[in-house]
């Protein structure tokens, strides 16, 4: 693994910003550091870079502590929430900053510069200074800069807080594009599980100061260890006590689950029922438009659900009666989230099955 | 509908036409009999007998010698406040450590302290009675009644005038460009002379200005410290205040306003500079 972090604890005064984190990356992987806010992932990211160091634990890179190596020396491209372009200099000189501090040659300088500024697409924006630069264009300056003393780890700290919605989705994809490019193994800091889900190979989920789970986006997704991952990765309902569910009825007593809008299924007065024996009746309580389809809350056994509801099938309204079925759902036990099926189904519920 | 009609209705605010007159007039009148009036009066008795008068007055060898004196402790205090000044705002706001809160009430004393007793502080430490004298008398170094004593007394006084201007400053731009710097390999001096000194360049000017406004004018501690000797230890200051007390007001005038031209032309070097930085936000 080209970075590895043992049991990192890091405290300031009474509160614990990482206990006992441990996760690695392989070389070349972009990775996400997904959590609220509080939860640990800039602490983590600093200590990374040698901004903070660690109470206990060790950071390895490349096979090697750097616990002992000043920032200077780590080899880090670091690209701060804000940016944190040096506001009296051009374009040319803030990326040049890295290199000039290497005691580079003047040409190799210039080289590099123009190299990079050809690659965020900003050649005629040299002499530009930052304050006369769009929020996206700071970005890809920053980004530039992090990378020209060629690092061996990218790091960035919400890169896309500051940057408005519709520009934010472009240049998701032109960082997730750019990094693969590169090939340079990074990490990046969000709050937006979307944004995780979307640009990152890897997602270290943090929670408290710890690591909930670390994984493929789609693995997270699909089967989240903890009740936490299955709460705040994707849309999910979270129940207590979901014995009245048909289907679940042997459920530990108060046992809370997390269901998911499509583990869901509704049938409308007149469709076909499929599993005729393991539906229940509920009532449909609310619609809304989502863009593409319909989002019905439905009360079943006590509880409102969400599921999606395709606008080309039988139109459903308020206070209508409608049948239920629930295949699957994440039970908690503790600190652990299970997968269970609906028993009554043939196949137990069925995997969870799709595949991309 | 126009404003004026609101107006005469009482919807819009107005200011009242009599108590803006009568702040205007009084603020006026007050800022001329307190603050112009005695400078002109300053002015022109120092030209009042001439300018071969006032030249005489002037280039006078104590007036020089004084002149020279101030000179000296204007810019030592100037330079010594400005090294500290920056070493403390960096301390004060980029480290965090006990003792942080004791180092900014310390800087404010001399704000807070009267320059006679700044005067007094350094006799009793360095003079005949002081407990540092014996050391000074056998390494043959003289502080008080002497040009140590003067630079000391008025970097005392002005100790605040640079670190008061430039902490908050400091403390507003953060520490993320000077992180940045550090992680792209850059060492100390590189990022601060790159990276953090070109935030507070402009405070910094506008701090020094100040500075040597108020070194250039000190009288009191100074006073305490000097023994006045005539040619050796009088600043333009106490040279006046002799010159005054042996009734020679001619003189005294004409060396107060070398004075008052040297603080008209500070103010204007200050006021361009806070045109031009405020033109510089980028």
């Amino acid at each position: 693994m080209f970075v590895e972090l043992r049991e990192v604890s890091k405290r300031f005064g009474s509160f614990e910003a990482a206990r006992k984190v441990g996760f690695s990356l392989a070389k070349g992987t972009l990775a996400a550091l997904l959590g609220p806010s509080g939860s640990g992932k800039t602490t983590i990211l600093r200590m990374i870079a040698g901004l903070e160091a660690p109470d206990a634990g060790d950071i390895l890179v490349d096979g090697q502590s750097v616990l002992g190596l000043a920032p200077t020396r780590r080899g880090i491209g670091f690209v701060f929430q804000n940016y944190a372009l040096f506001r009296y200099m051009t374009v040319f000189e803030n990326i040049a900053f890295g290199l000039r501090a290497q005691k580079r040659p003047k040409a190799e300088v210039r080289d590099r510069v123009a190299e990079l500024l050809a690659l965020i697409g900003l050649e005629e924006l040299g002499g530009r200074f930052p304050a006369q630069l769009s929020g996206g264009q700071k970005q890809r300056v920053a980004f530039a800069r992090a990378l020209a003393p060629r690092p061996r780890i990218l790091l960035l700290d919400e890169p896309f807080a500051a940057i408005d919605a519709k520009v934010r989705r472009e240049l998701r994809s032109w960082l997730r594009r750019m990094i693969g490019h590169l090939g340079i193994t990074s990490l990046f800091v969000t709050h937006d599980q979307s944004e995780a889900i979307e640009v990152a190979d890897r997602i270290i989920v943090t929670n408290g100061g710890r690591v909930e789970q670390a994984g493929e986006p789609i693995e997270l997704y699909r089967s989240p260890a903890t009740p936490f991952v299955a709460r705040f990765i994707g849309e999910s309902t979270v129940l207590s006590g979901y014995g009245g569910l048909r289907g679940f009825e042997g459920a530990p007593e108060g046992a809370s689950c997390a269901i998911r809008p499509e583990f869901v299924r509704l049938f409308a007065p007149g469709e076909p029922v499929q599993f005729e024996n393991s539906v229940q009746e509920g009532l449909v309580e609310g619609l809304a438009f989502r863009g593409d389809a319909l989002e019905v809350t439905v009360t079943v056994g006590g509880f409102s659900l969400a599921t999606g509801y395709s606008l080309e099938r039988p139109p459903l309204s308020p206070g209508q009666a409608v049948k239920v079925l629930i295949y699957r759902l994440y039970a908690f036990d503790g600190d652990r989230a299970v997968l269970v099926g609906n028993r009554l189904l043939a196949n137990g519920g069925g995997g969870y099955n799709f595949q991309i | 509908m126009g404003a004026g009609t609101r107006g005469a209705s009482g919807g819009a605010w107005r200011p009242n036409p009599v108590a803006r007159t009568v702040l205007i007039v009084l603020s006026l009148a007050f800022a001329f009999l307190m603050l112009v009036m005695p400078l002109l009066v300053v002015v022109s008795q120092a030209f009042g007998a001439g300018w071969e008068a006032f030249w005489r007055a002037v280039s006078d060898s104590f007036t020089v010698k004084a002149a020279k004196l101030t000179a000296i402790t204007t810019v030592t205090a100037v330079a010594a406040n400005t090294a500290f000044g920056l070493a403390a705002a960096w301390a004060l706001t980029r480290y965090r450590y006990r003792g942080q809160g004791l180092l900014t009430t310390v800087i404010d004393l001399p704000f807070a302290i009267s320059p006679i007793i700044a005067g007094l502080i350094f006799i009793l430490t360095y003079g005949r009675l002081g407990w540092a004298y014996p050391f000074l008398e056998a390494h043959g170094l003289k502080i008080v009644f002497a040009v140590p004593g003067l630079v000391m007394a008025t970097v005392f006084v002005t100790i605040p005038f640079v670190a008061r201007e430039l902490i908050p400053v400091l403390a507003a731009r953060g520490t993320d460009e000077e992180q940045a710097a550090v992680l792209m390999g850059a060492g100390f001096l590189r990022t601060f002379a790159l990276v953090t000194l070109p935030h507070v360049k402009w405070a910094l000017v506008y701090s020094v200005i100040l500075c040597a406004a108020r070194a250039m004018g000190e009288f009191g501690a100074v006073s305490v410290v000097s023994g006045h000797l005539r040619g050796k230890t009088n600043t333009l200051p106490l040279h006046i205040e002799i010159l005054y007390n042996e009734h020679h007001y001619r003189e005294a005038f004409a060396v107060s306003a070398i004075l008052v031209i040297a603080s008209v032309l500070v103010l204007a070097a200050r006021s361009v500079v806070e045109t031009v930085s405020r033109r510089e936000v980028r």
